[in-house]
């Protein structure tokens, strides 16, 4: 029990500080209730997704930019798709492609030997010209039981479906990967390269597996924001540096090796109630970007700077 | 400069090449343009097209028109790419820039107006120096969450001057869109911009330390370089050079949008890298981002010739500045 | 060396671009057999071990194991064909528990407890995290990791340098035994007592060959000092006949119980104007650490600094520029910027302070580079780019860089690694000269043999530790070779 408490420490302060949100929530607005929970999980679902592919590859020790282009890629082609063919193929035929575009990304770093930031940089724009190239403006439709299945709740109220969508999904990945071989390799990698490399680690091989899951989550992403919307938007969100931050403030140390994916879930909602709260205190939505940005530069600040002290101790 | 002679020819032209970065790039861009001319005939050669003129100044003028902004911005990411930085900050900078001064003309009158869009680009490059010099964040994180912090506040100043209406100051319209001798005016503020930004990378102190840092961190901290003050001055300036960018800009586009310069953003990079700049830094021309803006434009209208959907040329972008690096990883075995 | 060999390396060779690292090495392990493998710093051990273990491949030569030819590639395949290493760091995951430590090679948990019960450790968890236990205990679990594998030859690279002796004790009482056994196992070390304690055999590499095979028994020592040194190279004779003479007044330079994580742990010493000091040490002694805090990369964890009397405190290297002591690093890449020409790389000082970012005051610029230039008779033909330049070139370039600005404290590491006798016996005179014309000299030096050439008198240090103060000029090979073994007793701090 202590052991848990101590490992999950950061997760446990994490939910404490989003229950601590919630509460001022009811606060400003007494009728926050069970809907406004569900509206705050549909917010989240792309802001997941797009942060537990980013925490995966940061776990790796490495980082991906393109997160946000491979989740436009994503909700495009679902689009495109689902008006042409059946939901369920075309759901499978989504969630492949966004385990390629991962591997690609994956590849291209282990094979050019060029550094993770430089290649996803390049990719970033790379996969946001195929998804123009998918669909040149906003269009096509997702699937009706896709953008009913994230509303609502399920199994009983109080728990909302995308909530469900979000646990089930990424641990449906992430626990047997976790638990296998691939998951041990993956901190290891991101612990100390050389040392796992000596530990019989094939590391090459390992970064290119945890960026196809990084892949594979922007898929889901993607197709969440087909949900969302109801159609196919080719240009990216602000994904990219919310996932980061999300990452950052979920325990999730830049550089590789520490962390796991339930904190930057919290780290998710937490950022997302905050802007639930600002827009209840009736703050300008504009001002509130501002407000979350400076927030997320914040966090990203702060956590490199702790890193930074780690490194030198 | 006698090399040690002893090297096979090949090799002492792949020298030659290496330290002259500036040759391959120009014929390249001959090339373009030549292909470019059998594409379409007459236009960049009127006379093969049956009329007046053995090269089009029109034409000609058009490109170097263009191309200005496009280097200006590319400055930006020479001088950070030489620190093995970058700035992704500067479309937006610009962009601020631009929406401010056409703003405030309208209210302040013209010079506090130019003055308040050049500060809001040194406000942003100080608070990016900050975070890449004391802090250390990675530059492409930092000036990301800049650029989304700088495009929050402009869509807030945008409710504020909601009704203010906007003006185009004459005298940038003239930079932007005058032309003398067939020649476009803004040269007159790109010349002397371009030989300062020459002139603080090869005879500055300044000039060397940005690639001190950049080819050896270490070893400049050994030589006593103090990182952090180089870097906030580095991305201060940078971020001055997007607002004059977004000025010059303004006065080529006249109107006002919140995403009037992100776009060149992409291509500002493309045009460093193409220019023999090091994304690893510690290696650039600032000659050869000029040369690279060029290319890119010659590219861009072969392009439209070609009717190349948008998504595919962000894409080639994307896989120009993967190539170009891979292809430096490969030759020099750099990281 | 008969069928019966556990493992049998021969003729391995291996060059890194022009430097050829082994020339012919050779091991052999028999069963129960503990071989010592010695060498002096340089005399390619590192790269031995690295062959052996799989870490790199060998130009020429092959390793067999049991007999077959072991085609190792990584260290994994190593570790299946029955060689096993501790390295010299710890290699498990400081992100991990034990258990996924273990999971992660593959070890059997309850062989592996058992080990480490034996070894000595016993409260240890399997849920515990490796980041948060002491260094100590992870160079046990190592080893035990090692043993549970069932190795058929293991390999100790510097295995007891972080236990603590009752430990030491232990680990060579286990290792005894198991090699009574039957197991192989190799012994890289430095340590003589404890080489003479566990182990049958030693062999002894210099300059990257195997030249010979000691039986352990009592004087050894001497024998395996003589081999070690062997035929040295002429150096060149020393110039100046440089009077010894204990200096005296305010000392330059004024070390007082200075510690620093994680090898140096208490050293003082003086160093006075117009004089140089060698420092003796084996690799990883504490020098490194010594020489980051000097030049103001890491702060001191305890002790003082004064300069000319006078208390310092670095937090960045220039403070220490500032206060006179300026650094050239051991490793040439880390002080030079490869990419930009001779010039700039000697000038870089000249731009570091905020007042001089303007324009640069290029003639004042070209006539003091000129001058470190010649008198470092540095060759510029190839100008273009520093890495063009020939090793020796570039150490000059890192000299020169402060020659060119004054040096008045100058900290030497190991300035003549890797570089051609011709520069070496260049840069000793230079090294005197500098002292003559009033400046403090610290010099480091990996080969033994240049302490008499370039410097009065030479600190010792063992084990983070000024263990003897020596008159350099007077000092042969053999008695500093025996003093930085710590063999010496007159344990008598400067």
């Amino acid at each position: 029990m202590k052991g848990l408490v101590r490992k999950h420490g950061w997760s446990l302060g994490l939910g404490l500080l989003f229950l601590l949100l919630l509460a001022v929530t009811r606060l400003i607005q007494p009728t926050f209730g069970a809907s406004g929970f569900e509206s705050l999980a549909r917010a989240a679902l792309p802001f997941a997704f797009a942060t537990a592919g980013m925490a995966i590859v940061v776990i790796v020790g490495g980082i991906d930019l393109s997160v946000a282009s491979m989740m436009a890629v994503a909700a495009v082609l679902a689009a495109v798709l689902m008006e042409r063919i059946a939901g369920v193929p075309a759901l499978f035929i989504v969630l492949a492609a966004g385990l390629v575009m991962g591997l690609v990304n994956g590849a291209l770093i282990v094979l050019t030997r060029v550094p993770d930031i430089v290649v996803t940089l390049a990719m970033l724009f790379v996969w946001e010209g195929v998804a123009l190239l998918i669909l040149e403006t906003p269009g096509g439709a997702a699937s009706d039981w896709l953008e009913a299945g994230i509303r609502g709740f399920f199994p009983v109220e109080g728990i909302p479906q995308a909530l469900l969508i979000i646990v089930v999904a990424i641990g449906a990945v992430w626990l047997p990967v976790r638990r296998s071989k691939l998951g041990l390799s993956i901190y290891a990698t991101g612990s100390d390269e050389r040392a796992a490399f000596r530990s019989g680690v094939a590391v090459g091989r390992t970064k290119i597996a945890a960026y196809g899951l990084c892949g594979l989550f922007c898929a889901m992403g993607g197709l969440s924001l087909a949900a969302l919307t109801g159609i196919g938007e080719p240009v990216p969100g602000p994904y990219l540096l919310a996932s980061v931050a999300a990452v950052v403030l979920g325990g999730v140390v830049l550089g590789g090796g520490r962390g796991g994916l339930l904190g930057p879930i919290i780290a998710v909602f937490i950022l997302r109630i905050i802007r639930t709260i600002l827009t209840l205190m009736a703050v300008d939505p504009n001002v509130t970007t501002i407000i979350e940005g400076t927030i997320m530069v914040a966090v990203v600040m702060l956590g490199t700077w702790l890193t930074m002290r780690g490194a030198r101790r | 400069m006698s090399d040690l002679s002893t090297d096979p020819p090949l090799v002492r032209i792949g020298r030659f090449l290496r330290d002259n970065p500036m040759i391959p790039l120009l014929v390249f861009l001959f090339l373009l343009i030549a292909v470019l001319e059998a594409m379409r005939p007459g236009i960049v050669m009127p006379v093969r097209a049956g009329r007046d003129g053995l090269i089009s100044t029109f034409w000609v003028g058009n490109l170097i028109k263009f191309a200005i902004p496009l280097a200006m911005l590319a400055a930006c990411q020479v001088l950070t790419m030489l620190t093995a930085g970058i700035d992704l900050s500067v479309g937006v900078v610009a962009t601020v820039s631009a929406f401010v001064c056409a703003t405030l003309s309208s209210i302040w009158g013209v010079a506090p107006a130019v003055l308040i869009a050049l500060a809001a680009g040194v406000m942003v490059g100080l608070v990016n120096g900050f975070g890449v010099g004391v802090v250390r964040v990675h530059p492409l994180i930092m000036t990301l969450g800049t650029g989304l912090i700088a495009t929050g506040c402009l869509q807030v100043y945008q409710r504020l001057v909601i009704n203010a209406g906007s003006v185009v100051p004459d005298f940038l319209v003239w930079l932007g869109v005058g032309r003398t001798l067939g020649m476009p005016n803004g040269l007159v503020l790109f010349v002397p911009f371009a030989i300062f930004i020459l002139w603080l990378m090869r005879y500055t102190g300044f000039g060397r330390l940005l690639f001190a840092l950049g080819s050896n961190e270490r070893a400049a901290k050994l030589s006593g370089v103090r990182a952090w003050q180089v870097y906030i001055a580095l991305y201060v300036l940078s971020g001055f050079i997007a607002a004059l960018a977004g000025l010059l800009y303004l006065g080529m586009i006249r109107q006002t949008s919140l995403s009037l310069a992100n776009p060149l953003l992409l291509p500002s990079v493309a045009a460093a890298v193409i220019g023999g700049t090091s994304i690893f830094g510690g290696r650039g021309s600032y000659a050869g981002a000029i040369i690279g803006a060029l290319i890119l434009r010659v590219l861009d209208t072969m392009l439209t010739l070609m009717q190349m959907p948008e998504g595919a040329r962000t894409a080639l972008f994307g896989v120009i500045i993967l190539a170009v690096t891979a292809l430096y990883v490969r030759i020099t075995g750099a990281r | 060396m008969t069928d019966t060999s556990l493992l049998d390396a021969s003729g391995i060779a291996k060059s890194f671009g022009a430097v050829r690292a082994l020339t012919e090495a050779r091991l052999t392990v028999d069963r129960g057999e503990v071989v010592a493998l010695m060498g002096a710093n340089g005399a390619g051990k590192s790269t031995f071990v690295k062959i052996l273990t799989g870490a790199l491949r060998p130009d020429a030569g092959r390793v067999l194991i049991r007999g077959a030819e072991a085609s190792v590639g990584s260290p994994a395949e190593a570790r299946r064909s029955g060689l096993v290493p501790v390295y010299q760091e710890p290699s498990l995951i400081p992100d991990l528990d034990v258990a996924d430590n273990l999971r992660l090679g593959d070890t059997p948990v309850e062989p592996f407890r058992a080990w480490v019960a034996e070894l000595g450790i016993n409260r240890l968890k399997l849920s515990d995290m490796i980041g948060e236990l002491p260094l100590a205990t992870l160079r046990i679990l190592d080893l035990a990791r090692a043993l549970a594998a069932k190795p058929d030859v293991l390999l100790l690279d510097e295995m007891t340098a972080a236990l603590p002796t009752d430990l030491v004790e232990r680990v060579l009482k286990v290792v005894r035994a198991e090699a009574d056994e039957g197991l192989g196992v190799i012994y890289v070390s430095h340590r003589f007592a404890e080489i003479s304690q566990l182990c049958d055999r030693a062999s002894v590499l210099r300059d990257g060959r195997t030249v010979g095979d000691l039986p352990i028994e009592p004087g050894v020592e001497d024998r395996a000092v003589e081999l070690m040194l062997g035929q040295t190279l002429d150096l060149g004779a020393r110039e100046t006949s440089g009077a010894v003479t204990r200096k005296t007044g305010t000392p330059r330079l004024a070390v007082r119980t200075l510690a620093a994580r994680p090898k140096l742990s208490d050293v003082s010493f003086d160093l006075y104007p117009g004089e140089v000091l060698g420092v003796v040490a084996l690799e990883g002694q504490g020098q490194d650490e010594l020489f980051e805090v000097l030049a103001g990369f890491e702060r001191p964890g305890a002790g003082t600094i004064q300069v000319d009397g006078v208390p310092v405190r670095f937090s960045h290297p220039a403070d220490a520029i500032a206060a006179g002591l300026t650094f050239v690093p051991g490793n040439r890449s880390e002080a030079l910027l490869s990419q930009r020409p001779v010039r700039e790389n000697v000038a870089l000082p000249f731009a570091a302070r905020l007042r001089s970012w303007g324009q640069l005051k290029l003639r004042r610029e070209r006539e003091r580079v000129g001058y470190a230039i010649d008198k470092l008779q540095i060759d510029t033909r190839a100008q273009g780019e520093v890495q063009r330049l020939s090793g020796g070139n570039q150490q000059k370039v890192t000299i020169g860089r402060w020659i060119a600005t004054g040096v008045e404290t100058l900290l030497l590491f190991d300035p003549t690694r890797g570089i051609d006798v011709r520069t070496k016996r260049q840069i000793y005179p230079l090294v005197r000269e500098l002292a003559e014309n009033g400046a403090a000299v610290l010099y480091y030096t990996s080969e033994l043999a240049e302490i008499p050439q370039a410097c009065d008198r030479a600190v010792v240090i063992f084990n983070g530790r000024v263990v003897d103060v020596i008159d350099a000029s007077a000092a042969d090979e053999a008695t500093l070779m025996r003093a930085a073994y710590g063999l010496t007793n007159g344990a008598s701090a400067a």
